[in-house]
């Protein structure tokens, strides 16, 4: 039996793959795996999609058919009844107030809207000098104003009439941005230096030459000191600065009543007053309020915690024992009592020890109290980062002869301070949402402003509006934190893990 | 960097406080050019802020008429917003010049606290408010209710006192704020919820269904509140009191916002309303005050009654009666005494 092989078939060519059967590609696989793999995780899928579903089914329909365009809480109520819903958010509030929600009762630069967008009827009422001006009535102003407003939309008055804050807000992210991203050019680190003295001018306004006065004065006090340092050593240079600053800004003999030269700030500031009046209107703490308190008390906060934090935590290791129990006093006593404590010795037992009819800024009392609340947590956090480091890192600074500082400043705190970024981010977070606690010393923060709003007449008994818009705003801020905290730490991941 | 500045500046303050506390509150407030009241943060009818920042309400108004007294002008004021716990240490250290926050005038506030209570604008009491479908028609038949009540206030010590005296039981939900308070009651959280009148007649206005819930007969406490202002500075408080009874009087007398230029034109028929309006003696003065102060309140604000009936009273959401706030003459409380 010779002649062709008696297979019957041979395959030449090699088969296209074939796609795999349904139900093992895809979701539907992905399905199979991740949610029905077994009779108890069907059970918990079926389970879920039922919580789910009945949750949205019950807030969707809520949100979305909400009534936007309403002067009053009833008013919605009609517009619900009349499209025949069974429930509807009422927006409108947030609407209506989403300004007054975002900046408190923080005055909008009525001269400005007015000039620009309220033109003929300024004319008409006799021109800028005649509604602003010194010997206006307040009254006639009111009215001219709220006639204005009434005309102008909500997003006219806020980038024309609080371009102050905005304007600040944005210069923040300018400032920041070099500090968060070291791609950025280092150039942009001299906008985060002269950063707090814009932001304290666009907030506060009165003259341009109140904040550049502290300003040349701290770089003066500087000078100074390194100038002398230069001839006399590290000790003679230090105490020099604090001659110096003594001398610009606070008069060491004014506490016993003698007045004259000292401090040099006011002179250098009435003398610039005199030759250029510049500046914006100023404006008090106690008109602040809304989001941007939140956002004023929380960067502050945060900003300066995080030095004094680090000090407090080397302090704590300090061998040398008085600076240790001093800073070991310091954050046990701040970090033992609740804020909310804190923040009512600020706002009524501070006045107590202070003169009376001295008024000491509500705000800055608040924004010191938080600062320092903030700090010992801090110190706390680098400490445990400090902890983390082997022994071995400080041994190896020390044998490399570096002195105290350098050491700190080349080997222990970058690796520390590496280890510990999700306790200070997660601390600062903390402290953002703090922030809203102000509303129990009478400031005007979001809560506060919803409580204010729940108060007239048309938006009394409204509720969850008010309160969703603000967690939002917390929301944005609090996961723009957390998000960057995570790019950091990828970021200097040099471990092989 | 930032420390610094925020030394600099309480060197200023410090040093501007200096300067300020050697004034009475009267030269202080015109040195000023404005009026710093203390306010409620919110609270409907009484004090709250429109659209545009202004605030508005019952309290507010009579803030309005001491800036309209002493300035002559009803915007010069500046509201500082005070929480319950922080308004008295606030008036103490001479942050505001009045408060004027829906205070009840108690014995130890008025000695203890060194505070001068200078009037009385609104006479409240505390009230309890059911579902009118529990049949409930007075507060001796909340035997075993549950009862909503804000914590750390005197309503709740009032509410156990009530309770003891008659012999029933009830179980407290307790609740920090009336916001809370009205989300628990609409919850069926509990049966009764109690506040002052005031406070529960505005929360009934803003229900969905008012007619559904009553506000039992009942006033279980005292609650006479009024302006405020520091011990020591008795001209001031004398500015204060005779502004509330300039309006109070000017009601009595029918002299309103739309007459009281036609009446303050020429001597009246009634000796009072003349010295009222300055038009006969120097009543003014003897504040340290213009002749024509109480015409300027007037014009700017109104008497009493139309503040009442603008904010709080039948045809305002809050709606409520003039009951104990109306003129001695109408079987009320209020009585001033005589302008002479």
């Amino acid at each position: 039996m010779s002649g062709p092989s008696s297979i019957a078939f041979v395959r030449r060519d090699i088969i296209a793959p074939a796609p795999p059967p349904p139900g093992q590609a895809g979701v539907l696989r992905w399905m199979r795996e991740n949610l029905f793999s077994s009779l108890t995780n069907t059970l918990l899928t079926l389970l879920s999609v039922y919580l789910i579903w009945s949750v949205l089914a019950s807030v969707m329909p809520w949100t979305l058919n909400g009534v936007w365009g309403a002067s009053s809480l009833n008013e919605c109520r009609e517009i619900r009844d009349a499209r025949g819903l069974e429930t509807a958010a009422c927006w409108a509030v947030i609407n209506e107030r989403w300004l007054q929600l975002l900046f408190g009762f923080y005055p909008t630069d009525d001269r400005l809207l007015a000039s620009v967008f309220h033109a003929e009827p300024l004319a008409a009422a006799g021109g800028l000098e005649a509604v602003f001006g010194a010997g206006s009535n307040a009254t006639a102003r009111i009215e001219f104003v709220n006639a204005m407003k009434a005309d102008l939309s909500n997003l006219t008055i806020f980038f024309f009439g609080y371009w102050r804050p905005l304007l600040a807000v944005v210069l923040l992210v300018v400032a920041v941005a070099p500090i968060l991203y070291a791609s950025l050019p280092r150039g942009l680190l001299w906008v985060s230096l002269a950063y707090p003295f814009v932001a304290v001018f666009l907030f506060w306004g009165g003259s341009v030459w109140g904040p550049a006065t502290v300003a040349l004065g701290l770089v003066a006090a500087l000078y100074i000191g390194r100038l002398v340092s230069a001839r006399l050593g590290l000790l003679a240079g230090a105490l020099a600065v604090v001659a110096a600053f003594f001398m610009i800004f606070l008069n060491p003999l004014g506490v016993i009543g003698h007045t004259g030269l000292f401090p040099l700030f006011p002179h250098a500031k009435g003398v610039l007053d005199a030759l250029m009046p510049l500046g914006l209107p100023a404006i008090p703490s106690d008109q602040f309020g809304g989001f941007m308190l939140a956002i004023i008390i929380g960067t502050s906060g945060i900003v300066l915690s995080l030095p004094i934090g680090i000090l407090l935590a080397l302090g704590r290791q300090s061998t040398m024992p008085f600076i240790r129990w001093v800073c070991v006093t310091f954050i046990e006593v701040i970090r033992g009592v609740p804020l909310i404590v804190w923040l009512f010795v600020a706002s009524t037992l501070l006045k107590y020890f202070l003169p009376p009819g001295s008024s000491f800024d509500a705000l800055l009392r608040v924004i010191i109290l938080v600062t320092l609340f903030a700090s010992a947590y801090i110190a706390e956090v680098v400490r445990g980062g400090l902890a983390a480091l082997p022994k071995g890192q400080y041994e190896a600074a020390d044998s490399l002869g570096l002195d105290y500082w350098k050491s700190m400043q080349l080997i222990v705190l970058p690796q520390a301070l590496k280890v510990s970024i999700p306790g200070i981010v997660n601390t600062f977070i903390g402290l953002f949402k703090d922030t809203t606690l102000v509303v129990f010393v009478g400031l005007r923060d979001p809560l506060g402003l919803t409580n204010a709003i729940r108060a007239t007449p048309e938006w009394n008994g409204i509720y969850w509006e008010l309160y969703i818009f603000v967690a939002l705003l917390f929301f944005t801020f609090c996961f723009f934190m957390s998000r960057y905290s995570m790019y950091l730490e990828r970021k200097l991941q040099t471990d092989h893990r | 960097m930032k420390k610094s500045i925020l030394l600099g500046t309480l060197a200023v303050a410090g040093l501007t406080a200096g300067i300020a506390s050697a004034q009475s509150t009267m030269e202080q407030v015109q040195a000023r050019g404005s009026l710093k009241c203390g306010s409620n943060e919110g609270l409907a009818g009484f004090a709250s802020p429109d659209a545009n920042g202004n605030m508005q309400g019952f309290d507010v108004s009579l803030c309005r008429a001491i800036a309209v007294a002493v300035l002559g002008d009803a915007q010069a004021v500046e509201f500082v917003p005070l929480t319950s716990q922080t308004r008295f240490t606030a008036l103490a250290a001479g942050e505001v010049d009045v408060l004027v926050r829906n205070s009840t005038w108690t014995f130890s506030r008025d000695t203890d606290l060194k505070l001068d209570f200078v009037g009385v604008n609104y006479y409240d009491g505390q009230g309890f408010m059911v579902r009118s479908d529990l049949g409930v028609s007075s507060a001796r038949e909340l035997d075993g209710a549950t009862v909503c009540i804000q914590t750390g206030t005197t309503t709740e010590l009032n509410l156990a006192d009530f309770f003891r005296v008659n012999a029933i039981s009830y179980e407290p939900v307790p609740v920090a704020t009336n916001a809370e308070g009205q989300q628990q009651y609409l919850a069926g959280a509990c049966d009764v919820y109690t506040t002052d009148i005031s406070g529960l007649a505005a929360t009934r206005a803003t229900f969905e269904a008012p007619g559904d819930h009553v506000i039992l007969p009942e006033v279980v406490s005292k609650e006479p509140l009024g302006p405020v202002v520091r011990h020591g500075d008795s001209a001031w408080g004398d500015i204060v009191r005779w502004t509330l009874n300039a309006m109070i009087a000017a009601e009595e007398y029918g002299v309103t916002s739309a007459n009281v230029a036609e009446m303050a034109a020429a001597p009246t028929m009634n000796p009072e309303i003349n010295r009222l309006l300055g038009t006969e003696g120097e009543l003014g003065a003897m504040m340290g005050l213009s002749k024509d102060w109480a015409v300027q309140i007037i014009s700017a604000v109104g008497n009493y009654g139309e503040v009442f009936e603008a904010y709080i009273g039948e045809n305002t959401p809050v709606g409520l009666a003039r009951g104990l706030n109306a003129q001695w003459t109408q079987d009320g409380l209020l009585y001033s005494p005589p302008f002479r």
